[in-house]
């Protein structure tokens, strides 16, 4: 199955929606920041808003089509959507929640479907419970045992588990996954945590001011940003200004200098020109610390700072490192013990030159 | 005490709010749900009864029920007798008169309601009435009961459109509040006393149990 949208919708004078593509079976990930359209996207395809010019299609069955004045009323159009408040009727147990959408099945047969399905997402303990009394993982995976149990020609997701920690996210997200191996239906799937894109996605659309920026599998569009936007969009904490210095072109890399910082980085060779001014964009992770020089090391770029800053958030160490401009580096709280990591310290940051994404700075 | 005049009041009561609350759902979804523009003007038109001296309303529902009307003449043809100081009367005027008192209660708890989940509904695959029926009703029963006891209390107490349109025959449009005027008017204290001190609690008794219903204060204060 695959469903076939271009379509266009104003949403404000300053807003239009303008959208082409094609999401074949699997799930596509809808990746963008808030504003940028996804919410919107996936009520044009559910039926909840009327686009103003195109056409929405499932294998050729139109849902939506301005020209041919056709519009299917939501009920009809067999779409699966996961809201991201969830929107689970208050007053209806979990079972009842879950057959909703099966009033015309006979009662035995919509008992089975509820049980089969309640087993597979491991909720049928709670199915006598109201939404309020079970946890917010638990009514995450009844939203998706709603959605999912009426069978869907498509399904959408709307940041079905943002509110969730991560090792529920996992679990849901391996359910989801196992379900869709047999179904193999398109699922458009909206969120903004790159962890939810590369744990599911076999494609990344990425939405900017409501149009598709990049449209590829998650590593070429969230690792290897080719714009500034992208690259913030797709998590990169550290956007440095530099100015390409060299092209070496047998060796696959070109040189680049920070600007206002005396630092040259190695990075992978990209279609730029020597001159060009460019940003580099370095993953807070990606960027190791060391207390001493370090040598012998296969990564080209080392650079020498002093700990301007240091924060603890979770399971994470912010360290803001000056090496001419600032650069955000992320540890460990037990690394930064060990290495007795403190501010004023001098140390040395190692990057690997793919860790160094240059990025046009437009 | 007058029991006939209680029992016509209770039975006209009763009859009103049950055909409100018939009319009155639809009403208070479209008022809630509606996108249209000339929504303001429906819900001045239902609220109207709120402003408009009693006497302006029976006023109006005389001329519109008078042999001289449409309505009137067709109901003459009909039945054989005219419509104006009939029971029949007094019921069509006092559903428009309790209106606002069914819909607004009903309409306010419909807006408290999470439009994701009638959107929820859709992309199961339900349609809106039966939305209606297992999300809507369900979760607004509180205005809607309140609707109902409050129409109930209202039409027991009404007098100055009871009077303009069914005058004051006994047993046909004698209603309890008429009936303590006339007490009133002839002395009888005594009587008027227990009449109105019944109308009181019962008032009072109404009010309680739409409170406790709505659990939430000046829930039905009537323009909400």
């Amino acid at each position: 199955m695959s469903l076939d949208v271009r379509v266009r919708s104003r949403l404000s004078p300053r807003f239009t929606l303008d959208v082409a593509f094609t999401a074949a079976a699997g799930t596509t990930i809808v990746f963008g920041a808030s504003g940028s359209g996804k919410t919107t996207l996936l009520r044009l395809v559910a039926g909840l808003r009327a686009p103003d010019e195109g056409r929405i299609a499932i294998d050729g069955r139109a849902l939506v089509d301005v020209d041919a004045h056709i519009d299917v009323a939501p009920p009809q159009r067999r779409v699966g959507f996961v809201f991201q408040q969830l929107a689970l009727f208050p007053h209806l147990t979990a079972a009842d929640n879950i057959g909703y959408g099966l009033s015309r099945l006979t009662a035995a047969a919509r008992q089975a479907r509820i049980s089969a399905i309640a087993q597979s997402f491991g909720i049928a303990h709670l199915l006598g419970n109201r939404p309020a009394s079970i946890s917010g993982g638990e009514r995450q995976r009844v939203g998706l045992a709603r959605a999912l149990v009426t069978d869907p020609d498509v399904l959408l997701l709307d940041e079905p588990l943002s509110a969730l920690d991560h090792e529920t996210q996992s679990r849901i997200i391996a359910d989801l996954r196992a379900w869709n191996e047999q179904r193999r239906i398109p699922i458009l799937y909206v969120t903004h945590s790159q962890r939810e894109a590369f744990a599911l996605g076999e494609r990344v659309l990425l939405l900017r001011d409501g149009m598709v920026a990049a449209d590829g599998t998650p590593e070429a569009v969230l690792n290897a940003p080719s714009h500034e936007s992208v690259a913030r969009l797709a998590g990169f904490e550290n956007l440095l200004d530099a100015v390409v210095v060299e092209r070496r072109s047998n060796g696959g890399v070109m040189v680049v200098r920070l600007a206002g910082a005396a630092v040259d980085l190695e990075t992978p060779l990209m279609s730029f020109e020597s001159g060009d001014r460019i940003r580099v964009a370095i993953r807070a992770g990606d960027i190791l610390v060391a207390t001493e020089h370090p040598r012998g090391l296969s990564a080209r770029n080392v650079v020498a700072g002093t700990i301007a800053a240091l924060s603890r958030q979770g399971a994470i160490v912010r360290l803001e490192i000056d090496i001419g401009v600032p650069v955000e580096v992320h540890v460990t709280p037990t690394a930064t013990a060990t290495l007795d990591l403190q501010t004023g310290r001098e140390v040395w940051l190692v990057i690997k030159t793919h860790s160094c994404h240059p990025v046009s700075a437009v | 005490m007058d029991w006939s005049a209680i029992a016509l009041s209770v039975r006209l009561a009763a009859i009103v709010s049950a055909v409100l609350l018939v009319i009155g759902l639809p009403i208070a979804y479209w008022l809630t749900f509606s996108s249209s523009r000339w929504r303001f003007v429906f819900e001045s038109i239902v609220a109207l009864p709120l402003v408009l001296p009693p006497t302006v309303l029976g006023f109006y529902m005389l001329v519109a029920l008078g042999s001289r009307s449409p309505l009137g003449r067709a109901w003459q043809t009909w039945t054989g007798h005219g419509l104006a100081f009939t029971f029949e009367a007094l019921v069509i005027a006092s559903i428009l008169y309790s209106l606002p008192f069914a819909v607004q209660p009903i309409a306010a708890s419909f807006a408290q309601i999470d439009r994701t989940l009638l959107e929820a509904s859709a992309t199961l695959g339900v349609g809106r009435l039966r939305t209606f029926l297992r999300v809507v009703l369900p979760l607004s029963i509180e205005g809607v009961l309140a609707g109902a006891v409050l129409t109930f209390a209202h039409t027991i107490g009404e007098f100055g459109v009871v009077l303009m349109v069914g005058g004051n025959l006994p047993g046909v449009t004698r209603t309890v509040s008429i009936a303590i005027y006339d007490d009133v008017q002839a002395f009888d204290f005594a009587s008027a006393h227990r009449t109105a001190l019944l109308l009181l609690l019962f008032s009072f008794a109404a009010l309680a149990s739409v409170y406790a219903l709505m659990r939430k204060p000046w829930a039905v204060a009537p323009l909400s």
